[in-house]
């Protein structure tokens, strides 16, 4: 892989981290939110790739599948916890939580 | 790291005998994880055993069973301990070897040192304690059930996981599991609706500040070409990095993961809503077990493997310690949510901490480690009162349901008091040697002006713990003195009531005898020690 070519990876894995951070503060639906923090961990997961070809090291595509459990395990929580508010509130968005003054 | 040790395993012993190929393992030393393995086996037998007794459970059952185990991961790193420190007329199992010192196994990608060691029983009384209050609380909320107590042993089981990680990666499944465990830990009160507002608060922030993490962890490995602690603490010793955008980029984004966890200031808006709304028991063990096991990270990234790139990251921690100490105070003082000013008055104990980190020494180590041990019992204890006080419906939490307390409740309110004063770092308790000690780090460190921010910060949050003070003393409602005392005792269950005393006895007990735990504190050193891989002929470089 040519490293200009490597360079427009790790770019464009910047640009979708930069995407999903961005969807995160600004949308309201948290089913939306948890997507916006998927999309950024797999821009780190191609970051991650992208550094191991670099480096011509197979951690970096090891750790991938790290990282994907670990986000697998998060949306199941993520989830969980949004029914158990949808249950008692239904259409409730990001806005509707301030029970908790900030 | 992890992934070359698989690809490095593969290569060097897939011997083939009649066709058959044998791919070794790593070679990992069970006892020095048994901790870590009795939490988890812990936790998983709790859960399937459960399950056989349908709800018939036995009153308290499983919160002795936590302790149990608690504790026996807390002694099972008793060896280990002693090994670490050389203490060899003690090594009766390891005889023939007598092999000493701090140590790595599975592979690199775990370390036992006295730091690891130290974290790792400071999270096992953190259970203990946390369990201790659950076990009224969860009946008197009606959520009696196994799933608290094996969330709670399994969000150890991540914070063990950090104390002993010696690879980003692992750090960052170790703060995974805890987190993810609390996640639900917060939000399980199903009754209260500020329960599950703070639990999926905490969950979105949470895996936000997890995801900038990962993104540094993948930067410092794209810089460095390797995410093993030990490797990039050689690989920064022998380049002089000038310039790296990369690197720099990678420290700040863990570093920001970090602080998130230990609620540093621009990165704490989250802690006050989220301990006000979680079940109490469950804020005692955020406060508590996470803040100690993030230290544990900070410890282990910045101290231990970026200490000799210190200019870079020392300014930033000290920009954040000054700010954490501060504003903690001085919001605290303007609350009237007695676990609103707790949670503040933890982000200022927060940004002590990190004025330990700072100083990139041993003293300053030291000084952490101290402060995370007696910060968990003087948080714990004042969460547990608060969990008494909280009454039915956890809601009891304004600074008025503490009036009269003092007349109706005095060995409650007397020990709210030593935990609260203990807290402020008055002489004699055990707050003081853990304030004296992070500021006297920093002193050595040429950081006099966060040391002296650090004081004024302390002068400030005083006032905070006397305000809570000084409701206790109030009488409570407006018939003054005439009030009848009984009408409104609190029953204080026996289960708390130990962990409360414990919490007290240690902060006085530490805070005369502070040689008792400074002793272990200043043993408690990380150490980066090299894995040592199976030598086999041929291919040692496979996998990088």
């Amino acid at each position: 892989m040519g490293s200009n070519l490597s360079l427009a990876y790790l770019m464009l894995s910047a640009i979708l981290f930069v995407i999903g951070g961005v969807g995160v503060l600004i949308r309201r639906n948290p089913l939306v939110m948890i997507m916006c923090v998927e999309l950024m961990l797999n821009a780190v997961n191609l970051t991650f790739v992208t550094f191991g070809k670099m480096l011509n090291d197979i951690s970096g595509q090891i750790i991938v599948f790290f990282v994907m459990v670990v986000a697998a395990a998060e949306v199941v929580i993520g989830l969980a916890l949004i029914v158990a508010m949808a249950r008692r509130r239904p259409g409730a968005t990001a806005d509707d939580l301030r029970t908790l003054r900030g | 790291m992890i992934a070359s040790l698989f690809a490095q395993a593969a290569v060097t012993s897939a011997t083939t005998e009649n066709g058959i190929v044998h791919v070794a393992g790593p070679s990992i030393d069970w006892l020095a994880l048994l901790p870590l393995l009795i939490l988890l086996v812990g936790a998983l037998l709790t859960l399937t055993f459960s399950s056989f007794l349908k709800g018939r459970a036995p009153k308290g059952l499983f919160t002795w069973t936590t302790v149990a185990i608690a504790v026996g991961a807390a002694i099972s790193a008793v060896p280990m301990w002693a090994r670490v420190q050389g203490w060899n007329s003690l090594m009766w199992w390891n005889l023939d070897q007598a092999q000493t010192g701090p140590f790595s196994t599975a592979g690199g990608a775990v370390g036992i040192d006295g730091f690891s060691l130290f974290i790792t029983v400071v999270l096992c009384i953190g259970v203990v304690l946390a369990a201790l209050l659950a076990d009224d609380f969860l009946r008197r909320e009606s959520m009696s059930g196994p799933e608290f107590y094996v969330l709670l042993l399994l969000s150890a089981v991540g914070g063990v996981i950090m104390a002993m990680s010696n690879d980003l990666i692992v750090l960052f499944i170790g703060l995974e599991t805890l987190s993810i465990a609390v996640y639900v830990l917060a939000g399980m009160n199903l009754r209260r609706v500020q329960s599950q507002e703070s639990g999926l608060k905490y969950f979105i922030l949470g895996a936000f500040s997890s995801a900038f993490l990962l993104y540094g962890i993948a930067m410092l490995y794209g810089a460095t070409g390797s995410t093993n602690f030990v490797d990039i603490r050689e690989f920064m010793a022998s380049v002089v990095p000038i310039h790296n955008g990369l690197l720099l980029m990678g420290l700040v984004l863990v570093l920001v993961g970090l602080a998130f966890k230990i609620s540093a200031v621009p990165f704490h808006a989250w802690s006050p809503d989220v301990y006000d709304g979680a079940p109490t028991p469950a804020t005692a063990w955020m406060a508590a077990g996470v803040k100690a096991a993030a230290v544990a990270g900070l410890v282990r990234v910045f101290m231990l493997t970026f200490s000799n790139y210190a200019s870079t990251w020392k300014p930033i921690m000290y920009v954040l310690a000054i700010l954490s100490m501060v504003v903690g105070a001085s919001l605290a003082i303007v609350q009237s949510n007695v676990k609103r000013m707790l949670a503040y008055s933890s982000i200022s104990h927060a940004g002590f901490i990190l004025m330990a980190v700072q100083a990139n020494s041993g003293n300053g180590i030291t000084a952490a480690a101290f402060y995370v041990a007696v910060y968990t019992f003087m948080v714990a204890g004042s969460f547990g009162v608060a969990t008494i006080v909280g009454r039915k419906g956890d809601g009891n939490h304004e600074l008025s349901d503490y009036q009269g307390l003092v007349r109706s409740n005095p060995w409650l309110a007397g020990s709210f008091i030593l935990l609260l004063l203990a807290q402020a770092g008055v002489p004699f308790t055990a707050g003081f040697f853990a304030k004296f000690l992070a500021i006297t780090a920093a002193a050595d460190a040429h950081a006099v002006p966060l040391a002296l921010v650090a004081m004024v910060s302390a002068v400030i949050s005083a006032f905070l713990y006397l305000r809570i003070i000084v409701a206790m003393f109030m009488s409570g409602g407006d018939d003054g003195l005439e009030d009848v005392p009984h009408a409104n005792r609190l029953r204080v269950p026996m289960a708390a009531g130990l962990a409360i005393g414990i919490c007290v006895l240690v902060s006085v007990v530490y805070g005369l005898f502070p040689d008792l735990l400074l002793h272990n504190a200043r043993a408690a050193t990380p150490a980066a020690v090299q894995f040592e891989r199976p030598v086999s002929a041929g291919s040692t470089t496979a996998g990088g």
